[in-house]
């Protein structure tokens, strides 16, 4: 693969430690106003990193002292971030299970607006007690009813990113006409436990259709990652063959969703596949870490999901010393590209399902 | 005593009040626009400014409103962004109470609080039309009544979520370990509408809780507002209109324990400044010309006459029928609840001057609240601070994003030597522009 490795960081809080917000060098008043994330998303550009994820969950994080115990909407601070990059894609967490998906498809629709075509978007589920509670509309639900539930989300949010077409704006000051109303669609999507009219509020998405990513964090989640473009996949022995499963499980599966979108530019059908690991190389240094990529690299994956222990005292490392070690070892490209996000993961802009290719 | 004014800044939105068809209109979706109106904004020391919100695209006699501008952002993700590129400016979102959850209002909205550092505002507006509805889970229909039922225990709930931290809790201490207290953002409540506990994971922003914003004009609105709002935002733009609206909003304040500076009326008012008063009436016309197209004109009667015109010309007489209350000729917009004596005075007018349908459309409906040179405009909007017409003004210009340029540039110094509007923002969070506690 000419491109090297996909490399994407996770922001969540002070970082993945618990205790990060306790080192010296960390501001915590910062996490509540954005600046950490700011500061994490722009080290990670400068130095290359395709894209930043954005942790989040419905219900408020655990209540212990020692810990974060406060956590902004992914959304909202990747809002925040957008402005204040150029390159890096952004993917906030967006839970569906408590949500609505008109709300979340003209969302994640704005946030690719406002970041120029680099957004996309984690799809989770809510299974807790305490996520049902906080909204008090459903009982809580398994993986298995959830996850049905978000393939059926993720689909929607597709079907409405193309109930505009790309070119339904006419600003025709001749007829009076802002739009041309045959380019706008109802979706009239049915599904077991919503419907959705449309068309969209917002105006087709940049890159067509954002990213759509997937955590693969239960074996329900593994069977909706075959629907996604981009697969969260924790690091295991069989990493391998974990892989290749999924590849072959994605070409295979009878979807929900309209698949039509996910070629990746060897036109092989099946979402990119990056490993997901905790990383803390302000400790552990650089080398060993290389080595570990190095490793998931020939197990066939296509990049890699650093979360990393401390956003203070990790990504720094990442951006000035991992980076370039990868780069050297021929692992990663330039990352240079700029564009969309799409175009940076060598993912065609899909085509709109209701464009009439003669009209 | 002396007011201050204050001022938001409108978004240009997806009425016929928006120009998209003059060659400098920039685009309704770029986030470029938003920046540059809100820099305008900033640059005018403005207190807030301001997005609206539809759920559902407008539709005419079934099939999609084209004639005005179609499409528009969500509005949180737009204003965090512009948190980013502004440091003082208020920003409100319009967000409906109807087809959203409590819980996660107050989440995102106190995101945008935290991440603007105090500035953010909640227009609470509510919608309960099937029509809306079918774009939504929660899909059905609310009767007029149990609307503001819901609404109130909406905002009530928002609010106890963002009182549900007493403000001490968030310790920060790195070297003793405490982040911050056990058992802080705990919640529980049971209302008709939601039954909902838990724990809220954000603690008060810099202005404690955002601005409360509310548009309702009905009687329950006014008391809605009167009991939980902090702005209103009123469509009482006239000088008498608006005295007698704010003396009878202001004088709801005392039963709930309120002060008439806690709650400050803004209502919406287009501007047009030019040289002198004569080049901005001739302007102003021109505006409205604009404005309203002969489609456009058949579009507004169909509003407001309930009824299907496309057999009229509108460059010909109004329509001969009554008008219809109730009607879904125009869907996914407000309609008229008595049309009556608007049609009636409509007629009167029209006959009188000799107008067309297209010219009284023009006349009656579109005219600009303040029209003049920079000093007539300037010595308006202070009179109707001033004597009690209103606290301020939501400003809607026509043009995206260029439509306040005059009025920044020309008023609001004329507004400063006056002594009636800051020079320089005094304090960092909207609740400080606006004057209020908490």
């Amino acid at each position: 693969m000419s491109r090297g490795l996909i490399t994407a960081i996770e922001i969540d809080g002070a970082g993945g430690d618990p205790g990060a917000w306790r080192a010296p060098e960390v501001d915590p008043r910062a996490i509540l106003t954005g600046e950490l994330a700011v500061r994490a998303a722009q080290r990670a550009e400068a130095a290359g990193v395709d894209l930043v994820t954005f942790a989040d969950a419905l219900e408020a994080p655990d209540d212990v002292l020692d810990q974060v115990s406060v956590r902004l909407d992914a959304l909202g601070l990747a809002a925040r971030v957008a402005p204040v990059t150029q390159r890096i894609g952004l993917l906030p967490t967006i839970t569906v299970t408590h949500t609505e998906p008109f709300h979340v498809q003209a969302s994640v629709a704005t946030l690719d607006h406002i970041s120029g075509g680099r957004a996309g978007w984690i799809a989770d589920v809510s299974t807790s007690a305490e996520a049902a509670a906080v909204i008090g509309r459903r009982e809580p639900a398994a993986a298995a009813e959830t996850w049905r539930e978000a393939r059926y989300v993720v689909d929607a949010g597709r079907r409405l990113w193309d109930s505009w077409e790309d070119d339904a704006v006419i600003r025709d000051a001749a007829t009076g006409r802002f739009v041309d109303r045959e380019k706008l669609h109802y979706v009239d999507f049915e599904t077991p436990t919503f419907s959705v009219k449309g068309p969209s509020i917002v105006p087709r998405p940049p890159q067509g259709h954002p990213i759509t990513a997937i955590r693969v964090t239960s074996p329900e989640a593994l069977d909706a990652a075959a629907d996604a473009e981009l697969v969260f996949l924790p690091d295991s022995g069989d990493l391998s063959t974990r892989v290749r499963e999924l590849r072959e499980n994605a070409g295979r599966s009878v979807t929900l969703a309209d698949r039509s979108v996910t070629l990746t530019s060897d036109q092989v059908v099946g979402p990119l596949v990056l490993v997901s690991a905790e990383v803390r190389p302000h400790v552990d240094g650089v080398e060993r870490l290389a080595s570990l990529i190095e490793g998931w690299a020939a197990a066939g994956v296509d990049g890699v999901q650093l979360r990393p222990a401390s956003l203070e005292l990790d990504v720094p490392v990442i951006a000035e010393q991992l980076l370039p070690v990868l780069r050297e070892r021929g692992l990663v490209g330039s990352g240079e590209q700029g564009g969309s996000l799409r175009g940076r993961l060598g993912l065609r802009r899909p085509q709109n399902r209701y464009a009439r290719s003669v009209r | 005593m002396t007011k201050q004014i204050h001022l938001a800044a409108h978004f240009p939105g997806v009425n016929n009040t928006t120009i998209w068809s003059d060659p400098v209109a920039g685009s309704q979706i770029d986030f470029g626009s938003f920046r540059q109106l809100a820099e305008t904004a900033e640059r005018g020391t403005f207190d807030f400014f301001f997005l609206a919100e539809g759920l559902r695209l407008r539709e005419v006699k079934g099939r999609i409103h084209d004639l005005d501008v179609v499409g528009r952002p969500e509005s949180l993700t737009v204003l965090s962004a512009l948190a980013s590129v502004t440091t003082h400016l208020g920003l409100a979102a319009t967000v409906n109470s109807t087809f959203n959850e409590p819980y996660e209002l107050a989440k995102r909205l106190s995101t945008l609080d935290h991440v603007s550092n105090g500035r953010a505002a909640w227009n609470v507006v509510t919608s309960w039309d099937a029509f809306t509805g079918e774009n939504f889970r929660r899909g059905g229909y609310l009767d007029k009544g149990d609307r503001y039922v819901r609404a109130q225990e909406s905002l009530r709930i928002v609010r106890k979520l963002w009182d549900s931290w007493n403000g001490d809790e968030l310790v920060l201490d790195q070297a003793a370990g405490a982040f911050a207290r056990e058992g802080a953002g705990a919640f529980a409540d049971d209302g008709a509408h939601f039954t909902i506990r838990g724990r809220f994971g954000l603690p008060p922003s810099p202005q404690g809780r955002p601005v409360i914003i509310q548009a309702g004009d009905s009687d329950e609105g006014r008391e809605f507002a009167a009991s939980s709002a902090d702005v209103i935002f009123s469509r009482h733009g006239t000088f008498e209109g608006g005295q007698t609206f704010y003396k009878d909003v202001k004088a709801r304040l005392a039963k709930y324990g309120r002060t008439d500076e806690s709650l400050k009326i803004m209502p919406a008012v287009t501007v047009v400044v030019a040289d002198t008063d004569a080049d901005a009436i001739e302007k102003a016309a021109y505006i409205r010309e604009q404005q309203v197209s002969g489609p456009t004109a058949l579009v507004l009667a169909e509003l407001l006459w309930g009824r299907d015109l496309s057999a009229y010309d509108p460059d010909g007489p109004l329509p001969a029928e009554d008008p219809v209350v109730g009607s879904s000729v125009t869907r996914g917009r407000v309609g008229y609840n008595d049309p009556f004596p608007i049609v009636s005075e409509w007629r009167a007018q029209a006959e009188a001057h000799g107008w067309s349908l297209r010219q009284t459309v023009i006349n009656q409906q579109n005219r600009q609240t303040f029209v003049g040179s920079p000093t007539t405009v300037a010595e308006a909007v202070n009179r109707h601070v001033q004597e009690n017409a209103a606290d301020g003004f939501v400003l809607v210009p026509h043009l995206t994003p260029s439509g306040l340029d005059d009025f920044v540039d020309r008023v609001v110094p004329l507004l400063r030597e006056r002594g009636v509007f800051r020079s320089e923002y005094a304090g960092t969070t909207l609740r400080d522009h606006l004057g209020l506690s908490l």
